[in-house]
């Protein structure tokens, strides 16, 4: 090895090459001045000069057409391409395609023994793969805190405006009278159907995300016509921490408990009940009304982000 | 029954060119909307009730409301909504 | 080189029409909002592709009805759970980006992706 080379010197500790010569500092963040919006839209309007002067640029519309006349090319193609494959699949609705294998049999004839639940689709996703819809469950989760990272307004920018807002806000939900009156009445069937629809989840259609999703839209009809004051009153930002906290541990928790007597052939305890009562096919109701607690709150969840920056 | 299936997959076909013509955003979130609600149809034509209720309620529904919270904090779906943004 | 079976698919031909259609939008447009609705127009045709796989003529959704427990009563339910979840992960996507676009927005006051890159491009990034 070099006795003079960078390496070898900072090998043996003489000098730390890389002092001075590498940025060592952290970067300042972004402070926004006084008539930096006039300099923004000045330059816009100089870039958007520059973007859209064609006739001076001509090697940029060469490029946009290029890019263009490409992308319909290989839009073109990938049609074509892909409906040859099409024409060449089995037929559709034919009951010997090989779709159509043991595994979905297998479902359709001992689901209702195995599981208890007379839905056969929800019996699959909250029995059978039980941990797949616990790993969409906590989707949802990390997709909620993501845009809380992203759209949260700062304390202090809050508290100065806070007053003037609300004052806003009482104003825009007073004129709305026609709007509160509907919502009143709507409200509670829409949160009511959300709820039947979860409860019913193992017996007909739907389940803990459909009604969850129609109680998170319930939601937002009602903020947007009584005002974050009355929703505030019930849902905050513990409540939903609090409420998903519960409900992803208790679906962890019952389902491991479930696969784990289930590998080893132990009895789980767990009743089945008689198929078609609402009391029936063990764990699935409770685990649809987990589903369901986490999809409501996070639909409402987004939608508070997105209107306000918070709760 | 045929003919009315035929008629709905024309109906997305359509839908889904005409988001990429429109001109003004809100148009495209509102063809994106019925876009949804039919396609929420076609899924209970192929016997999948479950789909039907999860995507009437989740993509016409919610999706679409995110849409419009969106186009209003960018000013995109009106002159009334512009003072609003400033908080 | 087309095969027999091109117009007794026609729901999985419609989900690729639909399917590149989408993914034109995602190529062509510059506005980051019809970006977004390209990509969850893309989302619905790979969900209408598997509940068409999914589909057996003659035959009704998967819930037991009178006890009976024949394969050859109901479709495929396999699709039917993928699917299912699919589009409430859509949904968590489609809320991300948006709040992603939001913050572009208040940072640029613009939607056009090339602005965006000469405006980055302006600030020596």
């Amino acid at each position: 090895m070099k006795k003079n080379s960078a390496f070898s010197r900072w090998f043996y500790g003489e000098k730390d090459t890389l002092l001075g010569k590498v940025e060592m500092k952290p970067q300042n963040g972004h402070a926004p001045r006084a008539g930096e919006i006039r300099e923004l839209m000045e330059e816009r309007r100089l870039i958007r000069e520059h973007i859209y002067d064609v006739e001076d640029n001509q090697k940029l519309r060469l490029f946009h057409r290029l890019y263009q006349a490409a992308a319909v090319v290989f839009c073109l193609m990938l049609m074509l391409i892909m409906l040859v494959v099409v024409s060449w699949l089995p037929e559709n609705g034919d009951p010997d395609n090989p779709v159509n294998n043991e595994v979905s049999a297998r479902y359709i004839e001992n689901g209702l023994q195995e599981t208890g639940a007379v839905n056969i689709v929800t019996g699959m996703i909250l029995d059978y793969r039980a941990f797949d819809t616990f790993g969409e469950s906590n989707v949802l989760f990390i997709s909620t805190v993501t845009v809380l990272i992203l759209l949260h307004n700062k304390k202090k920018e809050k508290k100065t405006s806070a007053e003037g807002g609300m004052r806003a806000d009482k104003s825009i939900y007073e004129e709305n009278l026609i709007l509160q009156k509907i919502a009143g009445i709507l409200v509670p069937i829409i949160v009511i159907f959300g709820i039947y629809v979860i409860l019913n989840g193992h017996l007909s259609p739907g389940g803990g995300f459909s009604g969850g999703a129609i109680i998170g839209a319930g939601l937002i009809l009602y903020q947007n016509a009584f005002g974050f004051e009355k929703t505030e009153r019930f849902f905050t930002e513990k409540t939903y921490k609090w409420v998903c906290f519960v409900s992803l541990t208790f679906y962890c928790l019952a389902k491991s408990y479930s696969f784990f007597t289930g590998a080893n052939h132990l009895e789980s305890g767990i009743p089945l009940g008689k198929a078609g009562a609402i009391l029936s096919s063990g764990l699935i109701l409770p685990l649809n009304i987990c589903v369901g607690l986490v999809v409501a709150c996070t639909m409402y969840t987004f939608f508070a982000m997105f209107r306000k920056g918070d709760f | 029954m045929n003919l009315f299936t035929y008629i709905l997959l024309g109906f997305l076909v359509v839908c889904a060119i005409s988001v990429t013509f429109s001109k003004k955003l809100l148009n495209s979130v509102l063809i994106f909307m019925s876009y949804s609600l039919v396609m929420s149809i076609i899924w209970m034509m192929l016997e999948s009730p479950d789909l039907a209720i999860t995507e009437a309620a989740v993509g016409a529904g919610v999706t679409s409301v995110l849409f419009f919270v969106t186009l209003r904090k960018i000013h995109a779906m009106g002159e009334e909504d512009v003072e609003d943004e400033e908080k | 080189m087309f095969g027999p079976n091109l117009f007794t698919n026609y729901g999985e031909a419609v989900s690729v029409i639909l399917f590149v259609i989408g993914f034109s939008n995602l190529l062509m447009q510059k506005n980051l909002i019809k970006k977004i609705i390209g990509l969850n127009i893309m989302d619905t045709a790979v969900y209408l592709f598997l509940a068409e796989k999914g589909y057996i003529r003659d035959r009704v959704a998967p819930i037991v009805v009178d006890g009976v427990q024949e394969v050859e009563a109901y479709i495929n339910p396999v699709p039917s759970g993928l699917v299912l979840t699919g589009i409430v992960v859509s949904v968590s996507v489609t809320a991300i980006m948006l709040s992603l676009t939001i913050r572009l927005y208040r940072r640029y006051h613009t939607l056009d992706l090339d602005e965006i890159s000469m405006l980055l491009k302006k600030e020596g990034r």
